[in-house]
């Protein structure tokens, strides 16, 4: 006897759980088959070393959308996510940068720099979140069709345009000039400082292959003023027990929902039958038949290996090809015996307990990007760094800790191939380890333990296609209606019965679950399922 | 004017907030710093350090004890073993609630108890022609709460004997060089402890369970902390959920203890106790009042802050400003009277207490809510006490 569902979703991502739990709260039958041994995809997190629990991929969440946890439940299911407030910039003179949730304090600190910048940083983050709220709506419903004439369609436009209307010129012109100008000349309109604007700067670029410079990395800042904890808007979190744990609750609100979830499944291709998705077929050879199947892996993977570029429509074949996965960046995962000193800021504070970022100068994230235009790794690369277990002391034994260190420039193609990248991973780990320790000369004598991700790795081991964390760059050309085709935004492929809810879709990545709630929602409104 | 507690030369130098509030007399840190934010996470995710030494603590001592206390508690505390606490509220002769407080049996004849307001002539009342003797210990004792997950771990590596401690349990032991008893106790509804100090020595446990507590993540925690941890556990406080009997003139301002939740306190099969025969009338009749959780729609928070083109913005405290709850048909029937965004439950969450027929599980009502200084209203619904409640609370 063979079963039979309604739904199949290839890939236990977030997104992929979250679409299967949506559809099983609407009482559909659904199977989720994973590839490797735990849920997650690249929410996850993996004792790598004995006793240090890393967040290997994704290490903090903002944009996880506040009604998925409600309609969820997932607080019942074990989410819990900590503050991570403040960001402490060092620099290599000596000096440093500490921002938090203390306005005061910030201002305090800004005017050590410039008095004009410190008095303008709040008014900065006023506008801003206004922004974020207009733009919000956009990453909470399925992305607008500005072609479309359908009645529903233009209301929907009329919605966004309605918010966008009340905000007169002004708002128009900044909002303008958001999408096209590059994220240090946007911050350079508003602050003088560069040790403000640099690292303010790489909210823009992280996940992306453009530098600080280029044109169009302003919109990405936005982004991070959207972040939403408890239906404030604020910055970031740190999940408990690392971004594996936020998985988990969805997989266990999934499991509690009727989903069945199958791990170690890998599948090989789509079981298509008369250019319609009627199934999948697993390595193993094992045929599974469901009436629609969605992939919540990225449009790469989903169209060239799943479908296979034989049964695409060569338009779609380009189109896909020309989607731009070029992963940029990688992570470093360390388990420490002791904390790093920073020379500018000695011993243990909060500055410890926040985000750590590595941008001491415009010119510093531009030559990091440099270096990668040319095929290879930062010399001195972008970093931002966390330390969980100061804030979760689950994830590492009494005393220890563990570090997540994200880094950019690690570009996928090295110019000598990215087949070449197992034998320059460690040599860009010693990159990474040399240049923190030009802040926190002590680092390397904690070091117990290291773990390298290359794009290349992240590609090998996650399934993430040229290491792209966001399955596919987030770069204007590929969000809202464009992604991840134009005319495909809504979930549905052109492959029949065949649908997407993987971070490749809009609204796009990061831990932020919208794309696989949209598609299900989606499904169910077209009674796809 | 409050004056400082045993712990204040410690406290003081890590209130950077400068955010103090007096506490039963004495200066009780609000927050240490600008926001409490952290500290409310230590209590839920490592370890909060709280001095909670105002607290009033009356030592009863002598052959009577367990009958004192038998006759002015509404649980048989007599009956409490060596090593075990007991939580019970007492109340006047007509039955309405005076305080409520934890009891200790230290010793077959040694008792301590706990209370929110003072309460030595209360014992002194009760226990009239009895062979009791009675301390106010409230001052020769410094209290600390350590509350949290890692809680266990930082009193094991202080060197305290409580790896086997059960919840409810009282035990003595030393932390470091100095005797202490330690109590599985706690107003945050989480594993955690209440140590009772020797005054003088206050200083030096505090600074053995920071030294021990660094691995574990201690973190010195204040009121603002607590507030919210003490409404997730769904524990209600005097003077703020309820007054005590003896204080109010008016009769309505008085509650008894079926109407705060506390039939579980009463034992009607038990001869006499203090308002015995005004409970066991009410039980019969049934309160007029009925404490409850109340869960507050956050769809109904957001569309409510839309009509005014907000997002929904909450104080990032708990509140005790007493609010309106209505029935559908606009009447009244209660009165929220603590509430606070809850960061660990992502909810909105209210305690409050509303008239006969309203309390059942899933009923709806409406809570006051004001935006833009206008008087609305959102939908709620009556849920089940504790809000909050971990496993690893009662876990051996």
């Amino acid at each position: 006897m063979t079963k039979s569902y309604d739904a199949i979703v290839v890939g236990a991502g977030h997104n992929g759980l979250i679409c299967a739990a949506y559809l099983a709260k609407a009482g559909r039958k659904v199977l989720v088959l994973e590839r490797r041994h735990l849920v997650g995809g690249a929410t996850i997190t993996e004792e790598i070393y004995p006793g240090f629990k890393y967040t290997c991929c994704s290490y903090v969440v903002s944009l996880l959308r506040p009604w998925i946890i409600r309609d969820l439940e997932l607080p019942k299911h074990g989410y819990e996510v900590l503050p991570l407030d403040s960001t402490f910039t060092p620099f290599p003179d000596g000096r440093y940068l500490m921002r938090d949730a203390d306005p005061e304090r910030n201002r305090r600190a800004i005017a050590a720099f410039s008095p004009r910048d410190a008095e303008v940083y709040k008014r900065f983050g006023q506008e801003m979140a206004e922004l974020g709220r207009l733009v919000k709506p956009m990453i909470d419903d399925v992305a607008p069709d500005p072609v479309s004439r359908n009645p529903r369609e233009l209301l929907r436009l009329a919605r966004l345009a309605k918010g966008v209307r009340g905000q007169g010129d002004r708002w128009l012109v900044g909002n303008a000039k958001m999408m096209t100008m590059s994220a240090v000349d946007f911050l350079s309109e508003w602050f003088e400082s560069e040790r403000l604007i640099a690292p303010m700067s790489v909210s823009g670029i992280i996940g992306t292959f453009l530098g600080v410079r280029s044109p169009g990395t302003a919109y990405v800042l936005l982004h991070h003023y959207m972040g939403e904890i408890d239906g404030s808007y604020r910055a970031w979190g740190l999940p408990k027990g690392g971004t594996g744990a936020i998985a988990e609750s969805i997989a266990s609100s999934a499991r509690h929902l009727g989903v069945e979830i199958r791990l170690e499944a890998p599948v090989d291709h789509l079981l298509l039958e008369r250019g319609a998705a009627r199934g999948v077929v697993l390595e193993n050879g094992e045929e599974i038949r469901a009436k629609a199947v969605i992939s919540g892996v990225d449009p790469h993977r989903t169209f060239l290996k799943l479908v296979g570029e034989k049964n695409l429509d060569p338009e779609i074949a380009q189109q896909v090809k020309r989607f731009k996965m070029r992963g940029s960046s990688g992570k470093v995962n360390l388990s420490l015996d002791g904390l790093p000193d920073f020379t500018c800021l000695p011993g243990y504070g909060p500055h410890l307990r926040g985000d750590i970022t590595i941008a001491p100068s415009i010119d510093y994230l531009e030559r990091a990007y440099d270096d990668a235009k040319y095929g290879a790794f930062s010399k001195k690369p972008f970093m931002d760094i966390v330390i969980p277990s100061l804030t979760d002391p689950t994830v590492a034994p009494p005393g220890k800790h563990t570090m997540s260190i994200f880094v950019q420039y690690a570009p996928y193609n090295l110019k000598e191939g990215a087949a070449d990248w197992p034998n320059q991973r460690e040599a860009f780990g010693d990159a990474v380890i040399d240049t923190l320790s030009e802040y926190a000369p002590n680092i390397k004598k904690h070091i117990l333990h290291r773990q390298v991700l290359t794009p290349w790795d992240l590609e090998q081991i996650y399934g993430l296609t040229e290491g792209n964390i966001f399955h596919g760059e987030l770069s204007l050309e590929q969000l809202a209606f464009l992604r991840p085709l134009a005319g495909w935004s809504r979930y549905k492929t052109p492959v029949d019965k065949l649908w997407m809810c993987g971070s490749g879709t809009h609204p796009g990545g990061g831990i932020m679950g919208a794309p696989g709630a949209l598609c299900a929602r989606t499904m169910l409104e077209k009674r796809a399922v | 004017m409050p004056q400082p507690s045993p712990f204040h030369e410690r406290t003081a130098p890590l209130c950077r907030s400068y955010a103090w509030k007096d506490w039963a007399g004495y200066c009780a840190v609000s927050r240490y710093d600008t926001s409490h934010e952290r500290e409310y996470f230590a209590f839920r995710e490592t370890a909060g350090l709280l001095d909670v030494s105002p607290l009033f603590k009356y030592e009863v001592k002598g052959p009577d004890a367990a009958r004192l206390l038998g006759r002015m508690m509404t649980r048989d505390v007599s009956q409490l073993k060596v090593g075990r606490v007991a939580y019970s509220c007492w109340c006047d002769d007509d039955g309405y609630v005076v305080d409520d407080g934890t009891v200790s049996r230290l010793g077959e004849k040694h008792f301590r108890v706990t209370a929110a307001d003072p309460s030595l002539h209360w014992l002194e009342d009760c226990g009239r022609g009895m062979n009791v003797e009675l301390e106010d210990s409230s001052t020769r004792l410094a209290a600390l709460a350590l509350q949290g997950p890692t809680s266990r771990a930082v009193l094991v590596a202080a060197g305290a004997d409580v790896g086997k401690l059960k919840f409810f349990g009282v035990t003595q032991t030393t932390i470091g060089d100095v005797p202490v008893w330690i109590s599985r106790t706690g107003y945050t509804g989480d594993l955690g402890y209440e140590i009772w100090i020797d005054s003088g020595s206050a200083v030096e446990v505090w600074d053995a369970l920071m030294k021990a507590g660094e691995p574990h993540g201690i973190e010195p925690a204040g009121l603002d902390a607590l507030d919210i941890t003490r409404i997730e556990a769904g524990f209600i406080l005097l003077g703020i959920d309820y007054y005590s009997s003896p204080k109010v003139v008016l009769k309505a301002r008085k509650s008894t203890p079926l109407e705060l939740g506390f039939g579980w306190m009463v034992d009607p099969a038990r001869g006499n106790f203090i308002g015995r025969e005004a409970i066991l009338a009410e039980q019969k009749r049934g309160p007029a009042w009925h404490l409850v959780g109340l869960e507050v729609s956050w769809e109904a928070l957001e569309a409510l802050y839309e009509t005014f083109n907000l997002p929904p913005s909450l104080p990032a405290t708990a509140r005790r400003d007493g609010l309106p709850i209505y029935a559908d048909n606009g009447a009244q029937v209660g009165k929220a009277t603590s509430h606070t965004w809850s960061p660990i439950l992502k909810k909105y969450l209210v305690i409050a207490s509303v008239e006969r027929g309203w309390e059942k599980k899933g009923t709806r009502l409406l809570l006051e809510h004001t935006v833009e200084f206008e008087r609305r209203k959102v939908a709620a619904t009556v849920v089940p006490t504790p809000f909050f409640d971990p496993e690893r609370k009662r876990k051996p």
